[in-house]
């Protein structure tokens, strides 16, 4: 038995269970930048290219809620929306 | 075979050399630091192959060796008293991460007040992390040992770091005829690093973090207990091949002088067992029938090997050159629970001499054994189980 | 050619689901460690945040071959790790990952002493201003006036200046970085990684959990440091010293934002004084002055 460690997602376990607020993309809006993907601290934030543009998806299984994507968004396409 | 007349330290510089260490890093201090600079003029004079980490402190010193050897090299390291005290931390890691990798320890006392004479309560302060700690009776013990501790350390049965242990200046800084074995003889004998895991780039494996399961937790400390007693029997089997290549065979965990018929034996460690077996001789001139128990190995503590020896003595009187203070000595405090674990008596004490460099020679172990032996045939058992040397 | 968001990769080296508070500006830097580097990068990791975002083994929730390793030993294990894998002809870059406390409190010896040996290893100093995995106490990198566990009234001395002392070392290359400015620290990072010897990058990490405001604010709290000009993101190549772009706007100071805009968004500094306030905006001016002047000459 060693002390060693291999990667796992979901480590802390859903991690989504600890937001408040959870992150909702207009994707009318969405400009398609991946500023939010470049942001997001827990890569919770997938892109996708879609015609020269990122089309972007969120995990909520693992989302913490911190609302730094909907912060950093240039055309606040992404809005935090009350879960309580 | 080349013989030549080396210190102590610099049979541990010819040892490294020989067992092709990759890596070195050590911060000097009195008395290991020709241990270093030979090593360095070797390298200097591209006599070794080793690349040589001039370190800040010993913390780093251990931290730098515990490094390389993580990242796959074979490494070495050096220190004493302070710098031990220094590096303790990293001691404790480098056993638990159960990484093989080797250090001298020239042992030295502690201070305050400075002073760099030979005790062993610098080395004995390193009983409970899980190294191997073996400790020399000659120069010639320690260029051997410490070969044979790459092996050792090495080998998957034990995947522990070892120190060689030697006395300041009893060992270190006086000269001894060694023989020095080729480089062929020990290539032979010693394979290629193994290690039971290796970090490398590209390979996502994480040593270290926080365990979810504190039972897989605790039994990891365990295994490193029981690798310490397997490595009991890779201790004799790698003395043995020794025994075999070199003529020297050391008798593994213990060697025992003029013992068959003794009814008394000194038990203790170090350079001054060479004092021990004099008295041996001058005791049984005057009719006491004495042995030396020369214990190599601190850890694995090698109980069942002396239980054997001390079995139906009269009585065995054990020599403490350290002392846990508000106990008693490290080896009598092993060998008596021992003892008691498996519930053999004989009468036992414990003499704590030497400390602080305070010269203890034959003459004294005669008096203290003629001492000892009288008590015991008076008493039956010890009057005090515990004594300091000398006694006013 | 500058580096766009395009150019990034997506491959993820910080896994969802590790234990990271929500926000944190820790997970966002090895989120670009691993863009800059990749797994090639091995990192030692000394006590801090970083401990404990990994999870619980066997798990990890970070993605790279990583070494724990005792809070004051980073830099001499990574040297070791480095020395080795030369040795050993294993092709790849050596990366300390340490919070304020590893790089200048109780891992100042280590980490001076492989800078000043030249050893062939990053050095990234992860700085949330305080040693916030044992709860917010004050560290030598905690900034005037900031509340602490330890500081409660704020601290008195003022933030010990970890890029100059780096610079003064001599070696081939110290930058400063910031969270909020991932592809400029992705570019020093790759650059770190070309270049032989010893390099150190301070990366600017506020701390939602310590500096005291919501977690979405992270990186416009980042931002707004560069645009008080209370951080200055710069390179420093063999002592010579260049304004990163992000930065370079600020050179006027007339283009700096009042240092009043960075403080009052943070509750760590909602007691500090109107003295000190002006203080430390007497303390921005010097500093840059100071970093202007050194720019024009070479230091070591």
């Amino acid at each position: 038995m060693l002390p060693l460690s291999r990667p796992k997602i979901g480590v802390q376990g859903a991690t989504g269970s600890w937001r408040f607020r959870k992150p909702e993309i207009d994707q009318g809006r969405c400009i398609g930048c991946g500023i939010c993907w470049l942001y997001c601290p827990d890569s919770v934030i997938d892109v996708e290219d879609v015609s020269g543009k990122f089309r972007v998806r969120i995990d909520y299984t693992y989302c913490k809620g911190c609302g730094i994507c909907a912060s950093v968004c240039p055309v606040k396409a992404i809005k935090m929306v009350s879960e309580v | 075979m080349v013989k030549l007349t080396l210190t102590g330290n610099y049979c541990v510089a010819h040892a490294v050399k020989l067992s092709r260490v990759k890596v070195v890093s050590a911060y000097p201090i009195t008395p290991q630091t020709t241990i270093v600079e030979k090593i360095s003029e070797m390298v200097d004079s591209g006599d070794a192959d080793i690349k040589m980490i001039r370190v800040e402190s010993e913390h780093s010193a251990l931290s730098a060796v515990y490094g390389a050897a993580t990242a796959g090299a074979r490494a070495f390291t050096a220190t004493s008293s302070h710098g031990l005290l220094y590096m303790h931390e990293m001691v404790w890691w480098a056993a638990q991460a159960r990484v093989p990798l080797v250090m001298a320890v020239v042992t030295r006392t502690i201070g305050p007040p400075w002073n760099i004479w030979t005790d062993h309560h610098d080395i004995m302060g390193q009983r409970d992390t899980g190294w191997l700690i073996a400790m020399a009776e000659t120069n010639q013990e320690v260029l051997d040992e410490t070969i044979k501790l790459f092996k050792i350390t090495e080998d998957p049965r034990v995947f522990l770091p070892g120190i060689i242990g030697l006395d300041a200046f009893i060992l270190s800084h006086t000269v001894e005829p060694v023989e020095v074995p080729e480089q062929e003889a020990v290539d032979s004998f010693l394979p290629e690093r193994r290690q039971p895991y290796t970090i490398r780039f590209g390979d996502p494996l994480v040593m270290g973090n926080i365990p979810s399961d504190l039972l897989v937790n605790a039994r990891m400390r365990w295994e490193v207990h029981k690798a310490l007693e397997s490595s009991a029997h890779v201790i004799d089997e790698v003395d043995r091949e020794w025994g075999k290549i070199t003529g020297r065979y050391y008798g593994g965990l213990v060697e025992c002088y003029r013992c068959d018929d003794a009814d008394f034996l000194f038990i203790g460690v170090g350079a001054w067992v060479g004092d021990m077996r004099l008295a041996v001789d001058k005791l049984r001139d005057v009719g006491y029938r004495f042995g030396a128990l020369k214990v190599r190995y601190i850890r694995p503590f090698p109980g069942a090997r002396i239980l054997e020896l001390v079995k139906g003595r009269k009585g065995v009187v054990v020599l403490d050159r350290s002392i846990s203070a508000g106990s008693a000595g490290p080896i009598f405090l092993d060998l008596a629970a021992y003892l008691q674990g498996k519930r053999v008596t004989v009468p036992i004490k414990d003499v704590v001499a030497g400390l602080a460099g305070f010269e203890v020679n034959y003459e004294d172990f005669v008096k203290i054994g003629e001492k000892f032996a009288g008590e015991v045939l008076e008493v039956g058992w010890v009057k005090d189980y515990l004594e300091f040397y000398p006694s006013r | 050619m500058p580096l766009t968001i395009r150019d990034l990769p997506r491959e993820k080296y910080v896994l969802p689901g590790n234990a990271a508070c929500p926000g944190c500006p820790e997970a966002m830097g090895l989120r670009y460690v691993g863009m800059a580097l990749g797994r090639k990068a091995i990192l030692v990791i000394p006590a801090g945040c970083t401990s404990i975002i990994q999870g619980l083994h066997p798990g990890s929730g970070l993605s790279f071959p990583i070494i724990n390793v005792a809070f004051a030993s980073s830099d001499a294990v990574a040297e070791g790790v480095a020395v080795a894998k030369e040795l050993l002809g294993e092709d790849g870059v050596v990366v300390v990952w340490a919070g304020d406390g590893a790089t200048a409190d109780i891992g100042f010896a280590t980490l001076s002493g492989a800078a000043e040996r030249n050893g062939n290893i990053i050095h990234i100093c992860v700085d949330n201003e305080a040693y916030m995995n044992t709860g917010i106490q004050r560290s030598s990198l905690t900034p005037r006036g900031a509340w602490t566990t330890t500081t409660w009234k704020g601290k008195t001395e003022p933030k010990k200046n970890m890029p100059l002392i780096m610079i003064s070392h001599g070696v081939p290359y110290v930058a400063t970085a910031s969270v909020a400015y991932p592809l400029d620290f992705i570019e020093k990072l790759r650059k770190a990684a070309s270049l032989k010897g010893f390099k150190y990058i301070h990366l600017h990490a506020p701390c939602p959990t310590g500096w005291r405001f919501d977690p979405s604010e992270t990186v416009e709290i980042a931002r707004l440091a560069i645009e008080t000009g209370m951080w200055v993101l710069l390179e420093a190549e063999r002592g010579v010293i260049t304004i990163s772009a992000p930065s370079r706007p600020y050179i006027d100071k007339r283009r700096r934002k009042s240092v009043v805009e960075y403080l009052k968004r943070q509750g760590r500094f909602r007691e500090i004084p109107e003295e000190l306030v002006k203080e430390v905006e007497k303390e921005v001016d010097e500093y840059w002055t100071m970093i202007l002047k050194l720019s024009s000459q070479q230091i070591q």
